[in-house]
């Protein structure tokens, strides 16, 4: 607790203490009211001096007024009580302001303890980077002050302050906190570190490539904490609403305290007016919003929170709410449901073994640097002694041939294949195909493709199983290729042989035909297809670590690769709507209920005191419940 | 030119109103208040001396809000 709110606290026990000891005490009359306004002043005094200076500054309506309001009207009712010989009942008035106060206390304490929950989610900033000295001592420095090409030391344990690359050390990384994964990676000598992954095992050394507050470290942070800045529709909502409704009910209050009176007064039975004086009060009480003011805004950054925590970044509350309502997903292939590297998918001999075929491949391919002829060695797996391969020729566009082991092997293309005259399988996979002869005789082929993500099956069902009515894959591949893919994921449609200006096109086409509730998004890698980003509803960029571009574009970053992420991230959005909502017509509901209740006189002032501080009390509880989340 | 600057406000509603009155202060082109991150920013017009467009800032935050703080540095 701040000093602030210890204070208040304080103020709450005085009063409390106070109130109940009055209740013993047998004190009557004028010196009643006296003894009731001193614990009155002690826990209300800020309230009614913000009230009375929201008034000066023309600044009526708030909640201050109302409860000003409420307990000054309650006071004096008491007070005209004593004047025609009653017993006062200043009780309630001091009651109202005790729960208000004690409401507005658990809400503070609430909201910082959830505030301090995320930053200890998200706790990856760097509170120093050391420094090696001329005599090989460390020295701490802020992270602030150390310049690009500054050599930095990260220990065991420590997080990597600043963006760099390994000057000297191998070690493993924990990348948890950009991630969500959990598994570490290893890191060599040469190779990019990102700031905010801790360092597991080895002593690095750390070339910096960019600033603090460059670095990826930082950017995500920025990025966390401006998100709330953006608001969702259902918060504007809120806020207009508020606007009309707290003079509304003032209003309101005003006729229910004046008309019955009035008419009572005419019809020629006065007596009743003190009756609908608190009756008035007690609909003030009832009608405070602050239940839906506060639990709003920290649903959203609950929910912000705690998708960062999963490496979901949300570049603001409206993309949260609105990923929720998202009916269209719009996948790009490579890279993002794709993993984006050729693989040997495929072996599929005449006769013999699956493994000679892919040896005598790789052996015959082991001078080139073609990409293709990588995967095949990294098929192969083992070591090739140089020797093996003689005669070693290449023909351009088709394909090599090499002596290997003493038999001929020639592996390439259908090219190649008819230009040695041998008949071959023709029927084949999409892909490259890698067709392979030995002594003269057709041997077999190799297909090698892009491979599918494991996760990207899965991916799809999911976004499935939480309502989204359309899958769509859009690539610059070939029909066939495309094809393959999209059925083995189960994809709704796919558009293939697309330029890159072509992808806007089908998006558009695709924002044309939705409804204007539903919402479309795009999942790319972000790397070229930040027109595309920009223009889908939703723009998620995958694997986004380290590229700033990306970064830049989204609207939602996943920050590492798995699509799966995505179905991750629309469950915690729909999580977070949901408490919205529920927040939202538990509180209007209640609040109705008791408004009427309160009129018709059936409701009291503590009941009023449930309504006002008690949903508030609910409605944040069930706020903090966005912040967790299920892996 | 946008900038952040750290503030100190205890109620969501109040947050909302302090918004709204930094947005009518002269120099400023609009203005975002966090409640949850307990920030605001700024963005200013062209060629606004910043930190006199700041102060008035405070000025009408304070007016709506008299518990209120912004951290000009």
């Amino acid at each position: 607790m701040t000093k602030k709110q210890k204070n208040v606290l304080y103020r709450i026990l005085i009063a409390a203490v106070w109130v109940v000891a009055l209740y013993f005490a047998p004190v009557t009359g004028y010196l009643r009211f006296v003894c009731y306004l001193i614990p009155y002043l002690v826990i209300g005094y800020d309230i009614l001096r913000k009230a009375a200076l929201g008034i000066i500054h023309g600044q009526v309506f708030d909640e201050n007024f109302l409860m000003a309001v409420a307990t000054l009207g309650a006071m004096l009712l008491g007070l005209y009580q004593v004047s025609q010989g009653q017993e006062g009942d200043f009780a309630e008035g001091v009651a109202v302001m005790l729960f208000y106060q004690i409401g507005e206390l658990f809400q503070a304490v609430a909201v910082g303890k959830s505030r301090k929950n995320i930053a200890a989610l998200m706790d990856i900033r760097p509170d120093y980077a050391n420094i090696e000295g001329e005599n090989g001592s460390l020295e701490q420095v802020d992270p602030d002050e150390v310049e690009v090409g500054s050599v930095i030391v990260v220990r065991p344990g420590e997080k990597i302050p600043i963006d760099g690359v390994v000057a000297e050390g191998s070690s493993t990384l924990n990348t948890s906190a950009l991630t969500g994964e959990s598994v570490p990676r290893e890191i060599r000598e040469g190779e990019a570190v990102l700031s905010g992954c801790v360092n597991l095992s080895g002593l690095l050394k750390i070339r910096t490539t960019r600033e603090f507050g460059e670095s990826t470290v930082s950017k995500i942070l920025d990025l966390v904490e401006n998100s709330s800045m953006k608001k969702a529709r259902t918060e504007n909502f809120i806020t207009k609403f508020a606007r009309y409704y707290t003079p509304a009910v003032c209003f309101g209050a005003l006729a229910l305290a004046v008309v019955p009176s009035v008419a009572g007064l005419l019809s020629g039975n006065p007596g009743a007016w003190s009756t609908w004086v608190i009756r008035a009060l007690t609909f003030l009480v009832i009608s405070c919003p602050c239940a839906l003011v506060i639990s709003i805004p920290l649903s959203f950054f609950g929910g912000i929170g705690g998708a960062s925590t999963c490496g979901i970044l949300v570049k603001g509350s409206n993309y949260l709410e609105a990923l929720a309502q998202t009916k269209y997903v719009v996948f790009d292939k490579t890279g993002t449901l794709t993993k984006g590297v050729f693989q040997v998918t495929k072996i599929q001999p005449q006769e013999g073994s699956p493994e000679k075929l892919l040896e005598y491949a790789a052996c015959a391919e082991s001078y080139s640097t073609h990409p293709i002829s990588k995967s095949l060695r990294e098929a192969y797996g083992r070591d090739i002694a140089p020797e093996r391969a003689a005669e070693v020729e290449e023909i351009a566009g088709c394909g090599v041939t090499a002596l290997v082991d003493g038999v001929r092997v020639a592996a390439g293309n259908d090219k190649l294949m008819r230009r040695l005259g041998l008949s071959f399988c023709e029927d084949t996979e999409p892909g490259t195909v890698i067709h392979v002869a030995l002594d003269g005789r057709y041997a077999g082929y190799l297909l090698i493709s892009d491979v599918e993500k494991e996760q990207s099956g899965e991916a799809i069902r999911a976004l499935k199983a939480s309502g989204v009515k359309k899958t769509v894959m859009l690539t610059g591949d070939s029909r066939r290729a495309a094809a393959c893919v999209a059925e083995r994921l189960g994809l709704d449609e796919v558009k293939s042989e697309l330029l890159p200006e072509d992808k806007v096109a089908a998006v558009e086409e695709l924002l044309a035909v939705k409804g204007s509730r539903e919402k479309l998004a795009f999942v790319g890698d972000g790397i070229n297809d930040a027109p595309v980003l920009s223009r889908a509803d939703i723009g998620v960029a995958m694997g986004a670590l380290g590229s700033d571009a990306a970064i830049e574009a989204a609207d939602i970053v996943l920050m590492d690769d798995n699509p799966l992420k995505l179905a991750v991230a629309m469950r915690i959005s729909r999580k977070c709507l949901r408490i919205v909502y529920e927040n939202i017509v538990f509180a209007l509901g209640v609040k109705a209920v008791c408004l009427i209740l309160g009129a018709l006189g059936i409701a009291g002032m503590w009941l009023a005191i449930f309504a006002d501080v008690g949903v508030m009390v609910l409605a944040v509880l069930n706020a903090i419940r966005c912040l967790k989340v299920e892996k | 030119m946008k900038k952040t600057y750290k503030i100190e406000v205890d109620c969501a509603s109040c947050a909302l109103k302090m918004e709204e009155a930094a947005r009518k202060v002269e120099g400023v082109a609009d203005a975002a208040v966090s409640f949850m991150t307990q920030k605001m920013k700024v963005e200013f017009a062209e060629g606004v001396q910043e930190k006199a467009v700041m102060e008035a800032v405070r000025k009408a935050c304070r007016k709506v809000e008299s518990d209120c703080e912004v951290y000009l540095d």
